[in-house]
């Protein structure tokens, strides 16, 4: 490639347009690490409060393996595992809520709105409470389901044109259906007990094992820098199909693998958390407001949604006379927002 | 100068689903120069370079790059020589002016490699070249409808291909930033070298910025060639169906369509049209 005439001033002005777009790429250098700091604070506050508060001393001593009266029950069977679970839980959701977010370029499209968390829980009550599946093999059940209500939801919508608002309402349709599998298998099963049907319901971090957090942690450890990288192939997508072609981007291919990796990791969490309510559909349009537009969400919407979480759980369990579960906080928090958007999209008219 | 790459259609056949749009079409593109694609509504002019960009598969025939199928081609090197601005890209909400333009890098750059100083500077030059470079730092939402499209080019310039496809690039804008960017574009040319091919709704604009014209009905080329050798009544009027009178353009000095329809004629004037 040539190079257009020298002006005078190219390279001052290469270091300007280089300057701004240092400046906006240390915002969201800046929001992840204040995100991972506090998801850090969060995690130990877990940890430490509870009905009796434990010193960083006792819970260090519980993480080396030395035996606490007390703590050693407490922090390390229950606070650990649930506070592990949470965050690992809230990564996930917010990575796929935004993947779907961005690639579908419409804030409504976040596999918990479009009915994904659904499927995956239905597939997740009816193996655990019905059919008494192990953990594990409930959990690719759930995947399974996932997937298969995505594929629905995508075959059902495709052909025509704005594929994208028909896409939403349809997948609003197919989880409210889905929702129905739920409380209907709750209904029914014999040994009824509101935690186990809190859980698929609204989501809880009530009863998390350690035995849930290793496959979650896994599915995150693969998944979540498989998003990453594929971030920058996102990015060119975002300006749709034909331009993404052009920059080189196999566009199929690309889409397939954000959906299946997205799909995979709302499944697994939703499996061992339930579907908490709205953390996909909120953390992704948070940290586009804090870390400025145009640059990649994936990251630091993994971190806002385990902050969600975590955050939220603190609330539901200490703030009121009642303990309520996560997903009733969220989801107490996403509503408004849901309404908002939904009021906002009908003034326009479209789907957006 | 750039290398001079040739792409050329081949007994090309392509369309949507079983209905074929393109049919049989054989063109090649000549290298560093300016082609305008012309044609009436759904004539298969915007499918043509859709196919050509490797947006739609052909049905039959074959799209070559330097004597290779651009489907067998790798699709980020074909990105680094063939670039294509769609009719109606998206902006994502909110971006910087100088982050949209920067995503034109994509092809240039690898899986974990961060960005370059050729990036930026790949950069700069397109806000230069599209002249907006004091623009950079603006959200592209703030923008008037000119600014944008040339955001886009921008975009298209940065992605530095050797042949450049726009698909309708003038659309929605009023005719002085139609001029504009066409000026654009043919400063582009003129200055690298770059091969340009474009569909244009207006054929006016068309004759006087291509240097080959290209004509199309229904998904077949009628007419292909410099704009004052190929550009007749009779072309125009089996082109769109539409009476019509060839003046020279007082400006260029170049073929020049006026429209005939059935009111506002004098009749001294239809008396001497050459139909």
């Amino acid at each position: 490639m040539t190079t257009l005439p020298a002006t005078p001033d190219i390279a001052a002005r290469t270091a300007l347009v280089r300057a701004g777009r240092i400046r906006r790429s240390r915002r969201r250098v800046l929001v992840m690490v204040v995100l991972a700091v506090a998801v850090l604070a969060l995690l130990s506050a877990v940890i430490m409060i509870g009905n009796t508060i434990y010193p960083v001393s006792d819970v260090l001593a519980v993480i080396r393996g030395e035996s606490v009266p007390g703590a050693s029950f407490t922090v390390g069977t229950l606070r650990i595992p649930r506070a592990l679970v949470g965050a690992l839980a809230g990564l996930a959701f917010g990575a796929a809520g935004t993947t779907f977010q961005t690639m579908l370029r419409n804030p409504l499209a976040s596999p918990d709105v479009i009915g994904i968390s659904a499927g995956a829980s239905a597939a997740a009550v009816v193996c655990l409470v019905v059919l008494r599946w192990s953990g594990t093999a409930t959990m690719f059940a759930a995947l399974i389901a996932g997937v298969a209500t995505a594929a629905a939801i995508y075959f059902a919508a495709r052909g025509g044109e704005s594929t994208g608002g028909r896409l939403i309402l349809i997948g609003i349709g197919i989880g409210a259906m889905l929702d129905s599998v739920v409380s209907y298998t709750i209904q029914r099963a014999a040994e009824w007990d509101v935690a186990v049907a809190m859980r698929w319901l609204t989501g809880s971090l009530n009863g998390s094992r350690w035995e849930d957090v290793l496959p979650l942690g896994i599915a995150v450890a693969v998944l979540l820098p498989a998003l990453a990288l594929l971030s920058r192939q996102l990015k060119a997508l975002e300006l749709g199909d034909a331009a993404a072609t052009s920059l080189g981007v196999r566009v199929d291919h690309v889409r397939i693998l954000l959906i299946l990796a997205a799909v995979a990791l709302t499944c697994f969490a939703t499996a061992t958390t339930g579907p908490i309510a709205f953390v996909a559909f909120l953390a992704g349009p948070i940290v586009s407001r804090l870390v400025g537009h145009g640059s990649s969400l994936t990251i630091p919407a993994a971190l806002m949604g385990a902050c969600l979480v975590l955050t939220s759980d603190l609330i539901g369990q200490f703030a009121f006379d009642t303990r309520f579960p996560v997903g009733v906080i969220t989801g107490i928090l996403g509503a408004p927002y849901l309404l908002f958007l939904l009021i906002r999209t009908s003034r326009r008219g479209g789907s957006s | 100068m750039t290398a001079q790459h040739q792409l050329t259609a081949e007994a090309l056949v392509s369309g949507y689903g079983n209905r074929t749009i393109v049919d049989g079409v054989d063109l090649e593109l000549a290298a560093g120069r300016i082609t305008v694609i012309v044609g009436a509504n759904a004539c298969g002019k915007s499918t043509l370079l859709k196919t050509l960009a490797r947006l739609i598969k052909p049905t039959s025939g074959a799209v070559v790059l330097d004597g290779k199928l651009i489907s067998e081609l790798h699709t980020k090197q074909l990105a680094r020589t063939l670039g294509l601005l769609p009719q109606q890209p998206i902006a994502p909400e909110g971006i910087a002016v100088a982050d949209l333009v920067g995503r034109g890098r994509h092809p240039h750059q690898k899986l974990f490699q961060s960005w370059t100083t050729d990036d930026d500077r790949a950069v700069v030059e397109a806000l230069d070249a599209t002249g907006i470079a004091d623009l950079a730092d603006r959200s592209v939402d703030e923008l008037s409808g000119g600014q944008r499209q040339r955001v886009w080019i921008a975009m298209a310039l940065a992605q530095q291909t050797d042949i450049l496809l726009l698909d309708e690039p003038t659309t929605f804008l009023d005719i002085a930033h139609q001029v504009e960017v066409l000026d654009l574009l043919t400063d582009l040319n003129h200055r690298r070298g770059t091969t340009i091919v474009m569909v244009l709704h207006d054929v006016n604009l068309a004759i006087r910025y291509a240097d080959t014209i290209v004509a199309v009905k229904d998904g077949k080329v009628l007419a292909m060639g410099e704009p004052s050798e190929v550009v007749t009544c009779t072309l125009i009027e089996e082109v769109f169906g539409l009476p019509n009178s060839i003046t020279a353009d007082p400006v260029s000095g170049k073929p020049m369509v006026t429209p005939i329809g059935r009111h506002h004629v004098r009749l001294t004037q239809s008396a001497t049209h050459p139909s």
